[in-house]
């Protein structure tokens, strides 16, 4: 989760360099969903998300340089700098992107549990979207084919509370979104995303329920952002005081610094140890990002197709 | 008395086949009971009788093939009618219809199957042993030899397992393959597109059939987002092999919404391969390594060509992507065309033969990536170029065809290349109007004609 804030800290000062183009969409107060989610997966599993996807990257195991030089549009990006921000990719790693297309990736999370299926390997797809994107049609494309074919799919909606400027409440007729697959018969369970362990409990019992062939299951996590929708939003839509009380009250990392240390885990210095460590990789990956060369010219035409023909 | 006549079951059909009598002549009926069995070049089909009362006469033998539509196959007598011959019935009441023909009952009990409309003949590429086959059947095989050798591959879309196919191409597949790889979705285009290209993302070969090409619309952001820039937004580490596939462009009197030529579409997005074919040797072999690339492939079908039968070599035998195909010989001009537009040049160019102009006619095959050598190297040899479309005439396969030619053949132009295409409107439903819209043999002769100065 720290590696995750500090990444992205140093990613929203490199966009204010310009260093980092376009859009860029951080993950700053959401971190515990990814780390909470990864934490009961195996590494056959399948996980794909959208465009809010650097924490979901560095979950998965992916080295901070090569997706902060991705940011930087660098050769050594892990899209060779061709895909930015909102389109990264790791085969490797079992992380099938970073889409830049509101709600794409549920059909496609969904073809990702169809493959684990078919090929009988015991994985399972999680497929991450927002509370916007639980607007769209396809998703309920895709959870009426989910359950209809039993597919081992978690379906994960991040409720950040916000589809860009416009709240839950002002966009949806359900806004308990963890009902939203009932018609379906997809059942939901609604999870504090601002609570790693609460997060990793409410994953672990979907992955068994998942795994035992039972189809797909729905977690509405309750989490929120501190930053803006993308880097260009003003935030006109919010008070400082909202975002403030909940930074104070239910910032997910010190709450789980607080649990750490109550239980004893560790001590205020392994803490801090932690925290350089942190600090290091990821001044480390911006520097590697910043001096990395870009593209060759000769790249703009690779990768277009796979096939000579 | 009830004078029953082949209907026609779907939009297309011409003929069908009296598969099986379910009554007898003799035999008393009800409004409703079923009659008999039809098979259409799609499925086999109940044929009810609206009028109760005697069944008199079936005029046409059971297992007769090539049936006309509209022709007389029974005549059904209500009670207290005597039996009379169809001329005095006729005459009985005078209705609007044409007066019954016997023969226009064109029942061949014996012969073999009729040839679908005539299509020119097309020599396969390959040569050796060949067979006559559909479009169709040329198309399934191609999927179930894919599939016997490659476990990866599957079928999706509405309608293919149990219903055999809306189109009946993937007739038998079930059978042989199973619901784990025959897979009926629901209506629901935009999902299984998406769900599709995720499946090849995960690893499968995906071969996803959409009803028609018209419905694609509601996929088009997985066809192209999802599954035509990720390879290249991954920086070559995600690919998507997966074939979209169905009919595209117009079929027959089904009007706007249903008739639509996307080629020009698809063909502008690099990232994918775009396939159309006209014979069935090409429909055949095309699908094959389509389904083998590691890239996606938009492979458009045509709903007019299903039924039309060719030449198609026997076992084994793919056709590369990307290449054209000249189908015909000629020295005056070079007619290029792709899909069913193939079947109008050809036409023109039989007609053009018997007034002296021997044109030469370019199946592009593969809309992209196109085959600019093959075009470029006949327009060197005849310096006059038509393009030949079934679809709309801006920003078309024909525009990209007419830019290929002044950037690269210009000095190879004896006269302006001109375009045929289908009129620039929305398809008409009215039969006058619809033909009216389309593209056809005549203009192409025009067209030729104005090239050569004639």
């Amino acid at each position: 989760m720290l590696l995750i804030r500090r990444f992205e800290e140093r990613a929203g000062q490199l966009y204010g360099m310009g260093m980092i183009g376009g859009f860029c969409h951080l993950y700053i107060g959401q971190e515990a969903v990814v780390v909470g989610m990864q934490a009961a997966l195996k590494r056959t599993d399948s996980v794909i998300t959208g465009y809010r996807d650097h924490g979901h990257m560095l979950a998965a195991g992916i080295p901070a340089n090569a997706v902060m030089a991705e940011l930087t549009g660098r050769a050594a990006g892990i899209s060779k700098g061709k895909g930015g921000s909102m389109h990264m990719f790791s085969v490797e790693h079992g992380f099938y992107g970073g889409h830049g297309i509101v709600a794409a990736q549920v059909p496609l999370g969904t073809g990702l549990a169809f493959a684990h299926k078919y090929k009988g390997d015991g994985g399972l797809s999680v497929t991450y979207f927002g509370d916007g994107a639980s607007n769209q049609g396809q998703v309920y494309e895709s959870f009426n084919m989910a359950e209809l074919w039993k597919l081992p799919a978690i379906f994960v909606i991040e409720n950040n509370q916000y589809a860009m400027g416009t709240s839950v409440n002002r966009s949806s007729s359900e806004d308990q979104l963890y009902r939203r697959g009932e018609s379906f018969r997809v059942p939901g369970l609604q999870v504090d995303g601002m609570d790693v362990l609460a997060v990793r409990g409410a994953a672990a019992a979907a992955v068994e329920w998942v795994r035992a062939g039972k189809g797909p299951l729905l977690l509405e996590m309750k989490t929120y952002r501190y930053r803006g929708h993308s880097m260009s939003d003003p935030a006109k839509y919010r008070s400082r005081e909202e975002v403030a009380a909940m930074r104070e009250k239910s910032d997910p990392i010190e709450h789980a610094k607080r649990e750490i240390l109550e239980a004893g885990f560790a001590d205020e210095a392994a803490l801090k140890a932690i925290d350089k460590e942190v600090r290091d990789i990821v001044v480390t990956a911006a520097d590697f990002a910043e001096a990395a060369p870009e593209p060759a010219p000769a790249e703009l035409h690779t990768d277009v197709l796979v096939g000579t023909y | 008395m009830a004078e029953i006549k082949l209907p026609a079951m779907s939009p297309t059909m011409e003929e069908g086949t009296l598969a099986k009598w379910l009554v007898a002549e003799g035999d008393i009926v009800k409004p409703g009971d079923v009659i008999a069995e039809i098979e259409t070049d799609k499925a086999t089909m109940e044929l009810e009788v609206d009028d109760g009362g005697t069944v008199a006469k079936l005029h046409v033998p059971a297992g007769s093939e090539g049936v006309k539509v509209g022709a007389l196959i029974a005549t059904i007598l209500g009670e207290g009618e005597t039996a009379a011959p169809p001329a005095a019935a006729v005459a009985e009441r005078p209705a609007p219809e044409a007066p019954l023909m016997p023969s226009a009952v064109e029942a061949r009990p014996e012969a073999p199957a009729a040839p679908a409309p005539t299509s020119p003949v097309v020599e396969p590429e390959a040569t050796g042993p060949t067979k006559r086959q559909t479009v169709r059947e040329a198309l399934r095989d191609a999927m179930a030899e894919e599939m016997r050798t490659t476990p990866e591959v599957f079928v999706m879309g509405e309608e293919v397992a149990e219903y055999q196919g809306a189109y009946k191409v993937t007739q038998g597949l079930l059978e042989e393959f199973g619901a784990t790889r025959v897979v009926d979705t629901p209506i629901t285009e935009y999902g299984f597109a998406g769900l599709g290209a995720g499946a090849a993302m995960g690893g499968l070969k995906p071969i996803v059939e959409f009803m028609t090409f018209n419905f694609a619309m509601q996929a088009i952001d997985h066809i192209i987002n999802s599954a035509a820039k990720t390879n290249y937004m991954s920086g070559g580490q995600m690919r998507c092999p997966i074939v979209f596939r169905g009919p595209n462009g117009a079929a027959s009197r089904v009007a706007a919404q249903h008739s639509q030529n996307f080629g020009p579409w698809y063909a502008s997005v690099p990232g994918l391969i775009v396939i159309a074919p006209y014979s069935a040797a090409d429909a055949k072999g095309l699908l094959k390594s389509a389904i083998r690339s590691p890239d996606p492939v938009v492979f458009l079908e045509n709903e007019l060509l299903y039924g039309q039968t060719f030449d198609v070599p026997e076992g084994e035998a793919t056709v590369p992507i990307g290449k054209a195909r000249v189908v015909r010989e000629g020295k005056h001009v070079t007619l290029v065309s792709y899909s069913i537009g193939v079947g109008v040049a050809l036409d023109a160019a039989t007609q053009l033969a018997a007034e002296g102009i021997e044109a030469e006619v370019v199946d592009l095959r593969t809309l992209r990536p196109l085959d600019t050598a093959t075009v470029l190297a006949s327009l060197k040899k005849t310096n006059r170029m038509v393009v030949v479309e079934e679809g709309w005439p801006v920003c078309s396969i024909s525009s990209e065809i007419i830019a290929v030619a002044m950037e690269q053949g210009f000095d190879d132009l004896d006269a302006p290349v001109l375009r045929v295409t289908n009129v620039d409107v929305p398809l008409p439903y009215a039969a006058n109007l619809e033909k009216l819209a389309l593209v056809k043999v005549e203009d192409v002769v025009a067209a030729v004609k104005k090239v050569n100065y004639r």
